[in-house]
């Protein structure tokens, strides 16, 4: 299955029902007037974008629409203003340096987003592209947690390095990095534990992760990827910030869009801080991880089934 | 945020001043802003406009209170609603009558289930009880391990088996628990998504093979709209019994508490704060309506908007006492205050010469509710004018009210003897005052 049929399954869950609301508002034929707006206003919220990005698409989408003259379905232009909005952030993002061995890629987040699961579905990933993959449990607090990394670096065929529950997370990602730089990996991907932005202490650590990594190799981590969980509301904006503030994240992961929810928080993210999104999760199985494409995620967050179905 | 409300609403009030009444177009205009709150702590907006309408219906025609601002007044009425939607604050669990009782712990994946699970294991264990946790997740890699590991850092008792199908290994785990007389049964299910007809329909079966006094639904405190659909599809297929909101030691305003309550009209039964296991509390309506109206500020501002409240009804009750009119009615008004405000903010505490005198008074709600029970069986007369209570009327009253002749003796005594130290506001004193509350 190719990347897009697969995001495409993780939304059709629950385009049936969606795009029956939709449906409504994106008649062919109809104008943007206020009745299509206040309807688009009401799917927006719905889907956790916030009333400011709300406000911000919908004057875009008026923008555009003058501009384009009644030429583009008002679905169409809806559709391009969300996913050019999600453009900015990928623009502003330098491409890093893509030639360096191991990339160090580190995951982070709030508690239960679904790091380690896509971790684990980021490994079989690049284990597909023949790359050498190490897993590191840099989750050294809670109860299992290496023991759960260590199932998927089974079912991925990947090593792993990890030290003993309660160990210095710092010095076991280190450990790791060292030993995927001697046993020369592509790719050394970092479990962290599941932090609230809120907790300074912890987010001391992270920080402290990302010094000592920084100690061996000035250019890692190459890859900071914060994981949010589709279902989270406006905390998700609160989240990307702090987390922002003690370690530069370049990128963005959404879990669980094979649920109701939309993960419309996204939006908010890009707009203020200017991060892309890279990833998204819609399953708990290995294959479920597909590369983010803006275009399918504003189909999804509009309900729009022709799109999803032609991706 | 909240600060910034208050502002508004104060500028679309501020017309209103000395117009007497609450007019609709004022509320539905200050409730925009209001909505945009909500949205902002992520209720759900179908639950917001509910809500608002609801307070609406309750805003509107009232009368403006002189010494308060239209604005917090309709920030009160906002606060109560919210409260009142938000239920009431018992985290008490139903036991079943045939033992081993069985607790079953479901929700989305990463909810936080399995260490509610454990908390609420070490809860029920320093209450005496000797609970089975069961490890019923057989879908996430290592789950039992990690309920395992949680059990024996607390010491209590898991069960774990490598059963292909988690309705059989609760089975085996019943069993469990009846060899070893192990009471109440916990079981923490496999994280899983409310549309996935498969896993929903194991939990059903589930629920029928084990007959469980209370299924709790574990939510996430960060959930945004996204809230109302997994928490009706769970409850629309299990009946839940009540709520658990985690994660409540972040910065999540917690929205999602009002939709929970708004689609299944279940109780918040705990709530969790913390990765720590000790991290579990009682919910309590107040503070999270509090959080979700944007914390602290409104609490002041509430009680800013109470104490002016009761200020004029003080002063209105001070009057009447003067004039040595209070009677069973304003007995009944008064109690009904302290039930709503707590001890320390009744509207005793207004009169002169009593402030700061209740602080150690606890209020018994048993009590309280007892004496409203025997004043509500009095008919006005009697409760306007005490003096015509014969033994006769006393009777009927007792039986009315479900109480004993000698507690409706007593609460006559108390009431006069309350006259007589009201009548003369230095004579009282909180001893009185403790006496009347743990009576009859
Ligand atoms: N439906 C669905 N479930 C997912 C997805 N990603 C992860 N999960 C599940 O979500 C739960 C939490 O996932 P984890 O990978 O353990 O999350 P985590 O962020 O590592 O959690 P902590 O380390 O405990 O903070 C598990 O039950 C996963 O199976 C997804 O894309 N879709
Ligand atoms: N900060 C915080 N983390 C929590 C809380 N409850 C659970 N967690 C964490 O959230 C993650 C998922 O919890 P878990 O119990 O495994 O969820 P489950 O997948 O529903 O069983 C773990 O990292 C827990 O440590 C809480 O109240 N506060
Ligand atoms: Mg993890
Ligand atoms: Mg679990």
């Amino acid at each position: 299955m190719g990347i897009f049929s697969r995001i495409k399954k993780g939304f059709s869950k629950t385009r049936e029902a969606l795009s029956e609301k939709m449906g409504a508002v994106f008649k062919p034929g109809r104008k943007i007037d206020d009745e299509l707006l206040a309807e688009l206003e009401e799917v927006l919220l719905s889907s956790d974008v916030g009333w400011e990005t709300t406000d911000e698409l919908l004057s875009r989408l008026k923008d555009a629409a003058k501009e384009d003259r009644g030429k583009t379905e008002p679905e169409e232009l809806m559709r391009q203003v969300i996913a050019s909005l999600l453009g900015e952030a990928e623009a502003a993002t330098e491409p890093a340096d893509n030639n360096e061995k191991p990339r160090v890629i580190l995951v982070v987040g709030v508690n239960g987003t679904g790091k380690t699961t896509t971790i684990g579905k980021l490994a079989h990933y690049y284990r597909q592209q023949n790359k050498n993959v190490m897993l590191v449990a840099g989750d050294t607090f809670r109860a299992a947690a290496i023991e759960q990394l260590k199932i998927w670096a089974e079912r991925t065929g990947c090593q792993m390095v990890s030290s003993m529950h309660g160990a210095d997370a710092a010095a076991v990602v280190y450990d790791g990095f060292e030993s995927a730089i001697n046993r020369g990996m592509d790719y050394l991907i970092a479990d962290t534990a599941g932090r609230l932005h809120t907790k300074s202490n912890l987010m001391k650590e992270l920080e402290k992760v990302a010094r000592v990594l920084k100690k061996k190799r000035e250019t890692a981590p190459h890859e900071v990827l914060l994981v949010l969980d589709a279902t989270t509301g406006q905390n998700g904006l609160v989240q990307a910030k702090e987390f922002t503030r003690a370690i530069p994240i370049t990128g963005l992961v959404l879990t669980k869009i094979d649920g109701t929810a939309k993960g419309g928080i996204l939006l908010s993210i890009s707009r203020t801080l200017n991060v892309p999104v890279k990833f998204v999760g819609f399953g708990e199985g290995l294959d479920d991880l597909a590369v983010f494409d803006a275009d399918t995620f504003a189909a999804g967050l509009l309900g729009d089934k022709e799109t999803l179905e032609s991706s | 945020m909240f600060d910034e409300l208050t502002q508004k609403l104060d500028k679309v009030f501020r017309r209103l001043r000395g117009m007497g009444i609450l007019s609709e177009t004022n509320i539905h205009n200050a409730l925009r802003d209001v909505r945009r709150v909500l949205l902002e702590s992520d209720v759900n907006l179908k639950v917001a406009r509910d809500f608002l309408a609801r307070v609406q219906e309750r805003a509107v025609g009232q009368e403006v209170i002189g010494s308060v601002s239209p604005a917090q007044q309709v920030i009160k009425i906002i606060f109560d609603e919210m409260v009142e939607l938000l239920g009431g604050e018992s985290a008490r669990l139903l036991v079943s009558p045939r033992p081993p009782t069985v607790y079953m712990v479901v929700g989305l994946q990463g909810s936080g289930k399995t260490t509610f699970c454990a908390k609420l294991g070490l809860h029920l264990k320093t209450k005496g009880r000797r609970p089975l946790l069961v490890a019923a997740d057989l879908q996430r890699p290592a789950a039992q391990e990690q309920l395992e590991i949680l059990a024996e850092s607390i010491g209590v008792t898991v069960f774990r088996e490598k059963a292909n199908r988690a309705p059989d290994a609760c089975e085996a785990a019943m069993d469990y628990a009846r060899r070893n007389s192990l009471d109440p049964v916990i079981i923490d299910t496999a994280g899983r998504l409310h549309i996935d007809q498969v896993l929903m329909a194991e939990l059903e079966e589930i629920q029928q093979r084990l007959s469980p006094a209370e299924i709790l639904f574990v939510a996430d405190s960060m959930t945004g709209q996204d809230a109302v659909n997994s928490a009706k599809a769970f409850y629309d297929k299990l009946q839940f019994s009540g709520a658990i909101l985690t994660k409540l030691d972040g910065d999540a305003r917690g929205g999602a508490a009002l939709s929970i309550r708004a689609v299944t009209q279940q109780p918040i039964k705990f709530i969790s704060t913390g990765e720590k296991l000790d991290a579990l509390e009682v919910f309590h309506p107040s503070r999270m309506a509090s959080r979700i109206l944007g914390k602290g500020d409104v609490v002041s501002l509430v009680e800013k908007a109470q104490e002016a409240i009761d200020q004029e009804e003080a002063e209105k009750l001070e009057q009447k006492l003067r004039k040595r009119e209070f009677d069973f009615e304003d007995f009944l008004s008064q109690l009904r205050q302290l039930k709503k405000m707590g001890p320390l903010a009744g509207m005793l505490e207004m009169i002169p010469g009593m402030a700061g005198r209740l602080k150690d008074v606890k209020v018994d709600e048993g009590a309280l509710r007892r004496i409203e029970a025997i004043i509500l069986s009095m008919t006005l007369e009697e409760r306007r004018n005490p003096k015509v209570l014969n033994g006769s009327r006393r009777r009927r009253i007792a039986r009315g009210s479900g109480t004993r002749v000698q507690d409706i003796n007593r609460l006559v005594e108390q009431y006069q003897q309350m006259r007589r130290m009201l009548k003369n506001f230095k004579g009282g004193g909180p001893g009185m005052l403790r006496r009347m509350m743990k009576a009859p």
